[in-house]
């Protein structure tokens, strides 16, 4: 047991794997000698040397590209994309083959890899750094897309997408990788992709949220306790796509009340697909409106405006107050 | 049925015509006036200490991540001086020298860095595309700027600047593609740098030259030694002529080296040697050209001492006017401009419940 930021973890999470499994290989721009721009491939290259850890040429679309020629011959590669805001040269290999390949071949093959990439905002960065789009990989049958929020569930669940048997695309919120650290086993441990895990019970109101927002929300939670004596339940989904609805209808079946809370834009954000399965599956439960806090329909502003872009604490609480208004 | 050679149309040349000490070579020297000669030197002199000083607002925290640009000085400028105003710039992220040299205002650097959108703006009598951050992808838009005045009959070229570690993007190798298909009016000025953050240029690609690719597409392409302003000007202005004449696209690969950070979150010692970094700074691009209008006796130590001054002065006004700015009260409101040609409801609805919202977190910390 160590205490590990969510760099550490994630690199934990690799090295342990890449020492059992042979397969597994790194391909990725800067994740060899430099470490990968944010540490997270730190000394793995020392480790491994450089056919297992690849310094590839800069061509997103090329890491994805070779990478699924790997894991169609046997192997498990884990590319990394600098930024989400590169990540749309991968979005048609990951859409036109890695999620269809399987299909394609009617079961011959399966592309077992796992693209990970820093995404969201909050961290003063340049253009294309600070985006949640995780709807346009969300929105891709065929793909696995999870977003941990803390170190220990990042380790666990980035080792499942390792094994898993198709294509993960890991969206580490970048928020969150040196912001805290927590207790991470030293021994393996993983968690089951598509299962979104209870964060905190309450009986009022429920609160679905991921990633680094899960940080806002858990804040709103122990302030709506003190200053208003309301238990709002967090849910944290972890896996985006697919999309396990089970806990969310469960919980506003016992509140009658949901907000949900994402970064990304509002309109046909995953707060839409939450929203709708709420309203097919739980309609009769609602006692008001189902509220979203999230970011706005615009192109992300740099720092001078980013705080006022955000979904924060206050919002959160606002937010969960409006449900209990009427 | 034989086996044979192919022959092909261009074959790659490298350019030098000032070494590093600032010898010229006299055949090789291009016919160049003398106050262009003086307003590039200053042009120089003013981007590298613009470039300081911006690593030093950066480190005092006054300014956020940004791109350095010392060592490149040369290949910047002497690409964008062959170009006319009318003519399009299409920039990746480092020509802040090219930019200004086409008349973006340095302030703009310093508000677009502190996280202003308003700093990159595109002035309203400049042809010129704001910066492109996503690797490799904007040189395809030159090409279609350059297809579109080849349409409109227009007597203009577009140029466009890309790294070395663009060229493995396949967006390049379209790029080139199309300019050579349609013959568009388009100058390719590669800055290789050496470095594309920890990546090596030999391992960027098998190629020895990044040239070279040009000869897949049947397209001229020359290396030039990208810290010899004369050269890279005489290379540029060979180009422009081409496109202008309409005998289509050029490819320089300027052979240059980033001598600072890739951006100010890098740190270069992870990847490679101060002995590298030391050999490069004798082949320093303002101190050849300085040596070399010393000799054509267009300058002189006094003169570049004033000149220093004069930069120094210039860079202090920038920075307090600048600053000025960003003390203003920033409205977070702005964030919804320039999304679309005119808001749609959707977005009034967002807007006004965004400043509902900032309101409710400002009475918060007063009252908190």
């Amino acid at each position: 047991m160590a205490k590990l930021n969510m760099v550490q973890a994630l690199n934990l999470a690799m090295k342990q794997e890449m020492e059992k499994n042979d397969n597994v290989v790194i391909l990725g721009e800067d994740v060899g000698v430099d470490g990968g721009v944010f540490r997270v491939t730190d000394k793995l290259f020392d480790q491994f040397g450089e056919k297992r850890v690849m310094d590839t040429p800069l061509a997103e679309s090329g890491i994805v590209g070779v990478a699924i020629g790997m894991a169609v011959y046997g192997m498990r590669p884990v590319c990394e994309i600098q930024f989400s805001g590169f990540s749309y040269y991968i979005f048609h290999q990951l859409e036109a083959h890695a999620a269809r390949l399987r299909h394609r071949s009617q079961g011959r093959y399966q592309v077992p890899l796992v693209v990970r990439t820093p995404y969201g905002g909050g961290v003063r960065a340049l253009e294309h750094h600070s985006e949640s789009r995780e709807a346009y990989f969300a929105h891709t049958p065929g793909l696995k897309m999870v977003i941990p929020s803390g170190p220990r569930n990042a380790r666990a669940l980035l080792l499942s997408a390792i094994r898993d048997p198709d294509p993960v695309i890991f969206f580490e919120p970048k928020a969150l990788y040196r912001a805290f650290r927590e207790e991470v086993p030293d021994e393996e441990e993983t968690m089951p992709l598509g299962v979104p895990q209870l964060a905190r019970e309450g009986k009022d109101v429920t609160v679905v949220a991921y990633g680094a927002m899960m940080f806002p929300v858990m804040e709103a939670a122990d302030e709506l306790q003190e200053k208003h004596g309301v238990e709002i339940e967090v849910i944290d989904l972890l896996t985006i796509s697919p999309l396990d609805d089970e806990l969310i209808v469960a919980s506003v079946k016992k509140t009658g009340r949901a907000v949900v809370v994402h970064e990304a834009p509002r309109s046909f954000g995953p707060g839409a697909e939450i929203m709708a399965r709420l309203v097919e599956k739980a309609f009769y439960y609602l006692e008001t409106p189902i509220k979203r806090v999230t970011g706005y329909d615009i192109v992300f502003p740099l720092a001078a405006r980013e705080t006022a872009y955000m979904p924060n604490t206050q919002k959160v609480v606002g937010a969960v107050l409006q449900t209990l208004e009427s | 049925m034989p086996r044979k050679e192919i022959e092909l149309p261009y074959r790659i040349e490298y350019l030098s015509i000032l070494d590093a000490d600032g010898n010229v070579d006299k055949e090789l020297e291009p016919d160049m006036p003398d106050d262009l000669l003086l307003k590039l030197f200053k042009a120089m002199l003013a981007g590298r200490r613009f470039d300081e000083r911006m690593l030093h607002l950066q480190r005092q925290g006054r300014i956020g991540t940004f791109p350095p640009i010392k060592g490149q000085e040369a290949s910047q400028l002497g690409a964008v001086a062959a170009l006319e105003a009318a003519d399009w710039m299409v920039p990746a992220f480092r020509e802040t020298l090219a930019e200004i040299w086409r008349g973006k205002p340095m302030e703009n650097f310093l508000l677009y860095y502190a996280g202003y959108d308003e700093g990159s703006k595109v002035e309203d009598d400049r042809n010129d595309l704001p910066i492109s951050v996503p690797v490799g992808s904007q040189m395809l838009h030159a090409v279609g700027i350059a297809m579109a005045m080849k349409y409109k009959a227009q007597p203009q070229v577009a140029m466009t600047f890309f790294g070395d570690g663009a060229t493995s993007e396949g967006d390049f190798h379209e790029a080139l593609n199309f300019a050579g298909v349609f013959q568009a009016p388009v100058v390719f000025v590669c800055q290789n740098n050496q470095w594309a953050i920890s990546i090596p240029r030999a391992k960027q690609t098998h190629s020895k030259t990044l040239a070279q690719k040009a000869v897949a597409h049947d397209i001229p392409g020359i290396q030039v030694d990208g810290n010899d302003v004369l050269a890279v000007y005489s290379a540029a202005r060979e180009a422009v002529e081409r496109a202008r004449k309409g005998d289509g696209p050029t490819l320089i690969e300027c052979f240059t080296y980033r001598m600072s950070l890739h951006t100010t979150a890098d740190d270069p010692k992870k990847y490679r040697s101060e002995e590298e970094v030391k050999e490069w700074e004798k082949r320093d691009p303002i101190s050849r050209f300085a040596a070399y209008l010393k000799t054509k006796k267009l300058l002189t130590d006094e003169a570049v001492e004033k000149l220093e001054a004069e930069i120094a002065k210039e860079v202090q006004d920038v920075v307090d006017q600048a600053e000025q700015l960003m003390k203003e009260e920033v409205d977070p409101a702005d964030m919804f401009h320039h999304i679309f040609a005119e808001l749609p409801p959707t977005l009034v609805e967002q807007r006004e419940e965004m400043l509902r919202d900032s309101s409710l977190g400002k009475k918060e910390v007063d009252h908190g």
